[in-house]
């Protein structure tokens, strides 16, 4: 992967990204968003987060947004991660460490299964 | 909270819900004066004083009108626990500015902690608002403004892996630089 020294390598690499997303929006938006409450944070919500967006660079992942959101209300569950993959319904999981942010990663958001036993009922 | 690093996720939590569009963010450590600040600056929709007065100290305002966390009273606590105090300045229009300082060398002052993390994160998972992070031990100071990286990205999502390796790697040898001693 070149790495990014200064604003004109931004430029260059944000065509880069924009060809790649032209053949992922055929497949729908994909956002992983993340509970940034101060009870997600006391939680572990950061290294939830950290881990999701370091999986995203070493797997090579393009085309997900992620995203940050205050308390849901369930602050007992907390780190909460919750997906949406195009038109799907939103799928909410709670107690997401990093090991299983990972999981989601690549169960859920490459391969299409839904990590069953960290689901959340809202 | 362990570290003030996540403290600063939570602090700009608020200012994101106030719907800010800028948020500054400075840490200065002063090893001269034995100081540690914190401040937090929005330009969200700002509180009343005694809004302001209840965040600050929740334990006073009646809970059926209460809309606000434990973040800040948390964070008061760890600064009064330091030989330090935490101050909010808010107006309704205008927005909030908070400044919590510590003594620096004071056993109990919890870490800066993984700073890098907090910031990286506030960037990308916040693509709307406009981030300036300014960090200065004595007198070295590193600036990151967020500004001109979201203006020429337009659109692209700042979670493509490609701009997280450059945020990344900004903002950890920006810090990095600052934390090694002084030649």
């Amino acid at each position: 992967m070149p790495a990014i020294k200064n604003l004109d390598d931004l430029k260059r690499i944000r065509e880069e990204a924009l060809e790649k997303r032209k053949v992922k929006t055929a497949a729908g938006q994909i956002e992983v968003i993340v509970g940034m409450g101060t009870c997600g944070i006391a939680a572990g919500a950061r290294d939830t987060m950290k881990a999701i967006l370091e999986d995203i660079q070493s797997n090579n992942r393009v085309g997900i947004v992620v995203k940050q959101t205050g308390c849901i209300g369930l602050c007992e569950k907390e780190p909460i991660v919750q997906v949406v993959i195009g038109d799907q319904a939103k799928v909410t999981y709670g107690k997401v460490s990093p090991e299983v942010a990972r999981q989601i990663l690549k169960d859920h958001v490459a391969d299409g299964k839904v990590v069953q036993n960290h689901i959340v009922t809202l | 909270m362990r570290e003030l690093s996540l403290h600063v996720l939570d602090i700009v939590e608020n200012s994101i819900a106030a719907q800010a569009r800028t948020v500054e963010i400075a840490i200065r450590e002063d090893n001269h004066l034995d100081r540690m600040y914190l401040r937090v600056c929005d330009d969200g929709t700002g509180m009343d004083e005694a809004t302001a007065a209840a965040v600050v100290d929740p334990f006073v305002t009646s809970r059926t009108t209460r809309k606000v966390g434990l973040g800040i009273p948390l964070l008061k606590a760890a600064a009064e626990a330091c030989n330090g105090a935490l101050q909010l300045h808010s107006t309704i229009g205008k927005g909030t500015d908070l400044e919590v300082e510590f003594q620096l060398s004071h056993i109990d002052r919890m870490p800066l902690g993984d700073i890098a993390s907090t910031m990286l994160n506030l960037v990308i998972a916040k693509p709307d608002i406009h981030f300036i992070f300014r960090y200065q031990v004595d007198d070295r100071a590193y600036v990151f403004d967020d500004g001109p990286v979201k203006q020429e990205l337009d659109g692209i999502p700042l979670s493509d892996p490609m701009i997280i390796t450059y945020l990344r790697e900004e903002l950890e040898s920006g810090i990095q630089m600052l934390q090694a001693e002084p030649a």
